[in-house]
């Protein structure tokens, strides 16, 4: 039988943390996140699997807690939101330069600044473009629905050790609060040390007899050999863009504009194209899952077959850049949303794609 | 020019008096000649070989003039953004329970940068070994005033002398983290001359075999020079340092466990 949950969409993240075998969080109070560790810290997860779960002094030790067990080849993750992930880019930018695989969750909340408790899209840029310093980037995932924050936990480590990059997922304070159906995975046994030797050789599991010691770090103070490396970063996120583009597509068949958004958006402009059809418009919703790697492809496909696109995010509009640049700016793309923690109705959707297209 | 020979017949395994810990690796040091950093990673080195705990440990370099440790340390080692060390040691040794974990740290990562890190670690009582190497300055960028630079020294951002009054006093960082109820041994030693390197050794085998018993964090600032930031020869700034550091930052231990 399924086992089904009424659960937040925080809470679901830790939930399927401590099924897909976890070893470590490491966190720090911020809202719209709280119940992450809240939820952890009730469910004894040291208890239930051995998981470690410890409350830093800070965002920035939090994160430089999950660099070190992801530099030992354990599983980690952290958690925040909007000014907290700011606090962490530090140690994200090391991550991206130690190669090193974990979890990333951003529940996104207005900003800038302290901004507002309220969920917001405007961390964009700092999620899909890098964030820190230096030239890297992050798999971006976008979870529309309380059930996509349980899966995508599972599917954020699998890409985090495929690629041995770390891989953030970008909610939202709605998504992070709500309460929806949940259909819990199996409990999966964490790997035991030997299998994180096994997994992870490269990792400082201790120097043996039979290898060389291993150094987790981001420096090379040879230029020469700084570069290689920075080509060798890029090359995997080229590869990461062919192979793990994923997105979802409602009703593009015979749409004549198509609304690009995703996570809270897309889940308001799902509405938005029923009553745009109701009133004979044809209109189509693509939502990215992947927003590193974005579906660029797909797009550049659409855009040969529709009028306009009508990108969707609460923020002053980010994603609409990669959009125009995915179509070649060569069908007109806009850009409407709310802003500072405000959520546009799906009315609201319908009216901005009259006014600029129609 | 005289010739010089070497007399290969005393060159024997029995004659051998002092051999380099193989924990050490033959990579030349980076550090400046008279620096005292090199015996204090031989120092380490040597208790872990004593410990018989190559595979067992776990080391974090800092950012500062040991950010390249691990070049010279044959163990696993992770490189921390600056001041973190602590926050790294604490999570691998939340993770690997069983292994030994240290970090080393110069005093702007640790005192400066670092000071969260390195309070909530103690204060935690981490089970891990902090080794904190103070010379008083910034060495590697340059010779810049750090938190534990004395009253009146000069250094490139303090070229007058440090003006306490708009600058601050430094800080004792030991003798703070010896308040925390979570460190367990805190002692404060230098690498000057063969007897206080013989204790500082036994201090840092100590502060490791603390791991073994789970009773909290082990903190061991060693006194150095920075022979090259203070401007001076290496032996003016070993005499200068016994003379004007040492009354400020007075060696012995500073919090023995009760036996």
């Amino acid at each position: 039988m399924k086992d089904l949950r009424l659960m937040k969409g925080n809470e679901a993240v830790s939930e399927a943390a401590i099924r897909a075998g976890v070893d470590g969080y490491f966190g720090y109070p911020i809202t719209p996140q709280s119940e992450v560790l809240e939820y952890l810290m009730l469910e004894r997860p040291e208890k239930r699997t051995g998981m470690v779960v410890l409350q830093a002094e800070s965002e920035i030790a939090a994160i430089n807690m999950v660099y070190a067990g992801a530099g030992a080849g354990k599983m980690v993750f952290t958690s925040s939101s909007s000014p907290g992930i700011s606090l962490k880019q530090e140690g994200i930018t090391y991550i991206a330069g130690a190669e090193l695989p974990c979890m990333i969750l951003n529940v996104v909340r207005g900003g800038p600044g302290l901004g507002t408790i309220q969920p917001a899209q405007s961390d964009y840029f700092q999620a899909v473009k890098g964030g820190g310093h230096g030239d890297y980037k992050l798999i971006v995932l976008a979870p529309a629905s309380v059930q996509e924050m349980y899966d995508f936990v599972q599917l954020s480590f699998d890409l985090a050790f495929k690629y041995r990059t770390p891989v953030m997922i970008l909610s939202d304070g709605a998504i992070g609060q709500m309460m929806e159906k949940v259909e819990i995975g199996e409990q999966k046994v964490r790997l035991t040390d030997a299998q994180v030797k096994e997994r992870c050789p490269w990792a400082t599991t201790g120097k043996d007899a039979n290898r060389e010691r291993n150094i987790i770090t981001s420096l090379d103070l040879d230029s020469n050999k700084q570069e290689i490396f920075n080509h060798k970063l890029q090359a995997k996120y080229k590869e990461i863009d062919k192979n793990e583009v994923r997105f979802e597509e409602i009703q593009t068949e015979d749409a004549e504009y198509i609304f690009v958004a995703y996570g809270t958006s897309a889940r308001i402009c799902q509405k938005s194209v029923e009553l745009a059809r109701e009133k004979g418009i044809k209109v189509g919703l693509l939502r990215p899952i992947t927003l590193f790697p974005f579906p660029h492809k797909r797009l550049l496909e659409l855009s040969k077959q529709v009028k306009g696109m009508l990108t969707v995010e609460m923020s002053a509009g980010q994603m609409i850049e990669d959009v125009k640049l995915a179509v070649e700016c060569s069908i007109p793309v806009e850009h409407f949303g709310r802003l500072g923690g405000i959520i546009h109705s799906p009315e609201e959707v319908v009216e901005a794609l009259e006014q600029k297209f129609l | 020019m005289a010739e010089n020979k070497i007399n290969n017949d005393i060159v024997k395994e029995e004659n051998l008096v002092y051999k380099k810990t193989d924990l050490l690796t033959d990579k030349a040091l980076s550090y400046c000649p008279g620096c005292g950093h090199g015996t204090a990673h031989r120092l380490v080195m040597e208790v872990i070989e004593e410990l018989n705990a190559q595979e067992e440990t776990i080391g974090v370099a800092p950012v500062g003039c040991s950010v390249l440790a691990y070049e010279f340390m044959d163990i696993d080692m992770q490189q921390a953004a600056h001041g973190r060390a602590p926050a790294l040691a604490t999570a691998l040794k939340r993770l690997y329970p069983e292994k030994y974990v240290f970090t080393y740290q110069g005093d702007g990562d640790l005192a400066a940068i670092g000071t969260a890190e390195t309070i909530h670690a103690c204060n935690r009582g981490e089970n891990i070994t902090i080794i904190f190497v103070n010379n008083g300055i910034y060495g590697m960028t340059g010779g810049q005033m750090a938190p534990t630079t004395l009253p009146g020294m000069k250094s490139s951002t303090s070229p007058y002398g440090r003006d306490v009054e708009s600058m601050g006093a430094p800080m004792k960082m030991t003798e703070l983290v010896a308040q925390l109820p979570g460190t367990y041994f805190v002692t404060r030693q230098a690498v000057h001359t063969p007897a206080a390197v013989r204790k500082a050794k036994k201090a840092l085998k100590k502060a490791f075999e603390n791991q073994k018993l789970k009773k909290g964090l082990s903190f061991v600032e060693i006194v150095s020079n920075c022979n090259s930031g203070w401007k001076m020869t290496p032996i003016q700034s070993n005499e200068w340092m016994v003379e004007n550091m040492f009354p400020f930052y007075p060696l012995g231990d500073i919090k023995v466990p009760e036996e």
